[in-house]
């Protein structure tokens, strides 16, 4: 049972059941999510079908892929029923409140006069034991909140270690490792194994963010001057959405995340190749797109590790062209969106801190071929 | 001199007997005493409760009615994915003034409005305590609503929340004077809802009429006190965190700046402990409202109410006790959060029982009347009961951890406020605007402007439950296509549409009423409190002869030699002064004439609090000219001088 009702599911399902999707075969997928669903489609070439699967209820609290945001969808459903029984009984008791005041009993041309003892102590009877059952129902639920509430707060197992940092409006990411050179920077996506506990340590150096994965466990604030840090783990494989869940100015709403939790071993590859500096280009159009990038502001705030480029103020692009997403959740990572938020990015995502830059045509496409390449 | 001696009741006057009739004479005399003053300087100097209390109801509708129209923009915006109706910037300054519209210009204030106009009817005195005060905290409310919204017009006003979270709020990430014309806003809310608690308590305590001792006093009077002392102890956490949110922006301290020592979670604290009483500082006048319905509805004697009255006191008490259950994510020790999860689970068992209570005085009524005001009551029971009921789901801190700050959120607190506070209000406006206005709303457009709001409500937000859940966060301007919020998006701004057309219902069917309303009479739903015991309108006296009381149902368990008070001197402004527990007659207090010193004050506070926003030595310019001000209000009036505090032999 696992607290899970298919008759909720029915009727609280997210628009799609994440399970039905799955069952599909790639190309009738294909014809589903990718006619409507442009960032579904951005995930289609080379993506394995887990990885299609999470267009719906891939920002769900309902749909949980962890340990913790099960527990916490159970304890949603315990808490759902009761309150549903709850006022179930009320609203009856309302109706039938009002049909036996209509009916009324007594003398309406006197409502000063006392009403009859009995009646009176009936309805004492009746309301006092009403308080003690909600008294009973509501320390029922505190004992099941205490419960969950200590079954999430700590995962068994060997945490991986992530330092996020909340920024006005995107997610720098850095795996913590004991040796230096062993540590990785992106932003923006979290690749996590699955199976396998991650502190993400939650940090701020501007306003208060909040990071939230609905489908693997509840939100924690990223307060500036107060570190804190927060276990989450992914049962499945999947891409999973998180956004910031505090008003953090102008781009609040353009500040997303992913989380792709994958089996340890292709984490453990995807890690290796994080570690790497950036290619070298590979050709003459490439060569031309770094120096293009060294002659443009753009140094001043991205880093490319193996290149002189190593600002600290905006996403590290070291490994840009292995990312899902731009600009934290707001364009699909293709050559035409990357090309369009280069030149434009204040109309994209008016108020950021990205200056709009100018380029020739050939100059951007050499650009656009240099960072497609930074796999 | 003040005993009670039987004597005819008032209304036994034949207004049109010869005037060498005593009684017309003194009549005469008393409206001669409190009327006030003629023309726009007369208007201004006005210090009659019920004036001022129809004056904060009128500019708490119209605020009402713009907070609404920036809701309505907000929908327009959200009702499909990657809409461009409104820029970011704009969204963020409409959402910032939507809430604090409805928190700081409408919803406290219109409850201090029913205060100020009926409590001193319902304890039959002749007017509120600090007559002045209450003006003052009019004018002063009046000055910080149009502050906020002209500043809207010069694109001055607040963009970071109505709870303005520091460092976001703070000189660094807001520059420009947009959160100071907040904390400004903020300042001047405090001050009028600490002037108005002041004289509510003092109202409430010094002036009942003879005989309504503290266990007689209406359910409305008591939801109005616990009210006034919420207000007293929880403005000023915000009064210290606003003042400290000025002083870093405007003369550049640091208590809420991490880098330099300061904590921005203290913030959050200061301003959570006012915040969340805030919640009840709107719901419990709401329960009073509704405690006083149900009674006049179902013709007989409130079922339960100690009951009530205890339901309401421990509200007041563990409303203080929850702050912490909005800032479960900031990750605050785990036993400290078992505290406040257990105590605001525990808030569901006063509002429990009084809904119990209310259920069985509806469930053994006499004779039910449906009118509109109780429809009201109905729809408020079914929507705060929902509302209730996700606010329990949302003290539990792993389910908070989930959906906190989305629209789950949103959808709770519209159902515990517009369901639980605005509901209530409007049926108690049907209710007691006879009263006010002396005119009848229309009974067939008031039920269909419930129905109509009841349909437009759940449209509205329900829907907003389930975005939530599928992870929707509050406060953002736009979501793409890709998330599947759209379809529950446009719903609720459907229902938002709907919901307009019944508050334009209700506006209409007021104005309406006011030209062709039928003639209220004394008490036109045969109710029991003593407000129906004199004319509607209330003569600037209230009653000609102060009534006294000997039940909890004055009108409804009156004896046909009912005493009443007389010895009350006529040529000045004398109200009854009685004991704080058992409403003896103690003293008579000369209460002072109409002055337009309130109105002079408030400006002088406007000068203090507007001009800090641009320049420090505001401050000490309005407090000199505070100062002046004062001097004049504290100069001896004539008539007091004569008889100050006349002890009782």
């Amino acid at each position: 049972m696992k607290g899970r009702f298919p008759i909720s599911r029915l009727w609280w399902r997210p628009a799609m059941n994440r399970r039905a999707i799955e069952r599909r075969s790639p190309g009738e997928l294909e014809s589903r999510l990718g006619r409507r669903h442009s960032l579904a489609r951005a995930f289609m070439p080379g993506q394995s079908a887990p990885a299609l699967a999470v267009a719906f209820g891939w920002q769900s609290v309902l749909d949980s892929a962890g340990p913790q945001a099960a527990r916490i969808e159970d304890l949603w459903w315990v808490y759902f029923w009761v309150c549903a029984a709850v006022f179930v009984l009320v609203f009856l008791a309302l109706v039938m409140a009002v049909f036996r005041g209509r009916r009324g009993k007594g003398d309406p041309t006197d409502p000063g006069a006392p009403h009859p003892p009995a009646s009176e102590r009936r309805l004492t009877r009746t309301v006092a034991g009403a308080t003690a059952a909600t008294a009973v129902i509501l320390i029922g639920l505190l004992v099941a909140t205490v419960a969950a509430s200590r079954a999430t707060s700590s995962l068994p197992g060997d945490p991986l270690t992530i330092e996020l940092t909340g920024q006005q409006w995107w997610w720098q990411v850095r795996y913590e490792d004991p040796t230096p050179s062993r540590m990785v920077t992106t932003a923006n996506e979290i690749h996590i194994p699955v199976g396998r506990p991650v502190r993400v340590k939650t940090r701020s150096t501007d306003v208060i963010h909040s990071f939230w994965v609905p489908n693997l466990h509840g939100k924690r604030d990223l307060i500036p001057g107060r570190p804190s840090e927060i276990l989450i783990q992914a049962d499945r494989p999947g891409v999973f959405r998180g956004q910031c869940a505090e008003f953090c100015g102008y781009q609040h709403a353009n500040m997303a995340l992913l989380v792709v939790a994958e089996p340890p071993e292709t984490f453990a590859a995807w890690y290796e190749a994080q570690l790497q500096p950036a290619r070298p280009p590979s050709d003459a159009l490439q060569q031309r797109g770094k120096v293009v990038f060294e002659a443009l502001p753009c140094p001043l705030c991205h880093t490319i590790a193996g290149t002189q480029a190593s600002g600290k103020t905006a996403p590290d692009l070291t490994h840009l062209a292995s990312r899902r997403m731009l600009a934290a959740g707001t364009l699909p990572n293709t050559r035409g969106h990357l090309g369009g938020w280069i030149l434009d990015p204040q109309t994209i995502k008016p108020g950021n801190k990205m200056p709009a830059v100018s380029l020739g045509s050939d100059d951007l496409r050499a650009l656009l071929a240099y960072l497609e390449s930074l796999r | 001199m003040s005993r009670p001696k039987p004597k005819p009741k008032p209304e036994k006057v034949e207004r049109d007997e010869p005037s060498t009739d005593p009684y017309e004479a003194e009549v005469r005399q008393l409206e001669e005493t409190w009327k006030r003053p003629p023309g726009f300087i007369g208007w201004l100097s006005e210090v009659n409760h019920v004036a001022i209390g129809r004056r904060y109801l009128v500019t708490a509708f119209v605020f009402f009615a713009l907070g609404g129209l920036l809701a309505l923009l907000m929908r327009i915006q959200l009702s499909r994915p990657e809409n461009d109706f409104l820029d970011p910037d704009l969204y963020n300054v409409i959402f910032t003034m939507h809430g604090s519209t409805m928190m700081f210009l409408f919803a406290v204030p219109i409850m201090e409005g029913m205060s100020i106009a009926l409590v001193p009817l319902m304890i039959g005195t002749r007017n509120a305590a600090f007559p002045r005060l209450n003006a003052y905290s009019y004018w002063v409310y009046l000055i910080g609503g149009l502050l906020v919204y002209v500043c809207f017009l010069f694109n001055m006003a607040p963009d970071a929340g109505w709870f303005s979270y520091v460092p976001l709020s703070g000189p660094e990430f807001s520059p420009g004077k947009r959160v100071d014309v907040w904390a400004q806003l903020i300042t001047f809310t405090e001050i009028s809802a600490l002037a108005a608690a002041v004289g509510t308590i003092t109202t409430v305590f010094k002036q009942r009429a003879p005989g309504m001792s503290l266990n007689r006093m209406p359910l409305f009077v008591w939801s109005m006190l616990v009210k006034a002392f919420m207000v007293v102890f929880a403005m000023p956490a915000i009064v210290v965190a606003s003042s400290l949110l000025a002083m870093d922006r405007l003369i550049a301290t640091h208590f809420f700046n991490p880098s330099e020592g300061g904590d921005s979670l203290l913030w959050q604290h200061l301003f959570w402990f006012f915040g969340h009483p805030e919640v009840y500082i709107i719901f419990l006048p709401a329960t009073g409202m509704v405690s006083t319905l149900v009674t006049a509805f179902s013709r007989r004697r409130t079922f339960g109410y100690l009951a009530l009255v205890l339901a309401l006191v421990a509200t007041g008490f563990i409303g203080f006790g929850l702050w912490v259950h909005h800032m479960f994510a900031a990750g605050l020790p785990q036993l400290g959060q078992s505290f406040f999860t257990a105590a605001s689970i525990m808030i569901a068992v006063p509002s429990g029982v009084q809904i119990f209570c209310w259920l069985a005085t509806i469930w053994s009524a006499r004779k039910l009347r449906l009118a509109t005001p109780m429809l009201f009551v109905l729809g408020f029971i079914f929507i705060f009961v929902l509302g209730g009921l996700t606010g329990v789901m949302l003290a539990s801190v792993p389910i908070d951890l989930q959906v906190h700050d989305t629209f789950f959120v949103v959808a709770h607190f519209h159902y515990v406020l517009i369901g639980g506070a605005v509901f209530p209000l409007l049926g108690a406006l049907y209710y007691w605007i006879p009263k006010l206005t002396g005119r009848m709303m229309s009974e067939r457009v008031g039920k269909l402007s419930f129905w109509v709001l009841f349909a437009g409500f759940n449209l509205t937000f329900f829907p907003m439950h389930q975005l939530g859940l599928r992870g929707m966060p509050r406060r953002v301007y736009t979501y793409k296509a890709e998330m599947g919020w759209g379809d529950l998006n446009l719903l609720a701004t459907l229902g938002g549409v709907l919901l307009t057309v019944g508050v334009l219902l209700f506006v209409g069917n007021f104005l309406w009423s006011r030209r062709r309303g039928l003639p209220a009479g004394d008490n036109p739903w045969d109710a029991d409190g003593l407000e129906w015991a004199t004319t509607s309108p209330p003569p600037p006296y209230n009653f000609a002869w102060l009534p006294t009381v000997q039940g909890r149902h004055p009108l409804w368990e009156q004896t046909p030699d009912q005493p009443v008070v007389v010895g009350l001197r006529s040529d000045r402004r004398e109200v009854l002064v009685t004991r704080t527990l058992d409403a003896e007659p103690d003293h008579r207090e000369v209460q002072p004439r109409p002055t337009l010193v309130p109105l002079w004050l408030a400006l002088a506070t406007a000068v203090g609090f507007v001009g800090v926003i641009f320049t420090p030595w505001a401050i000490p310019a309005g407090l000199i000219l505070a100062g002046a001000v004062l001097v004049g209000w504290f100069w001896p009036q004539v008539d007091q001088d004569e008889t100050l505090l006349e002890e009782q032999p």
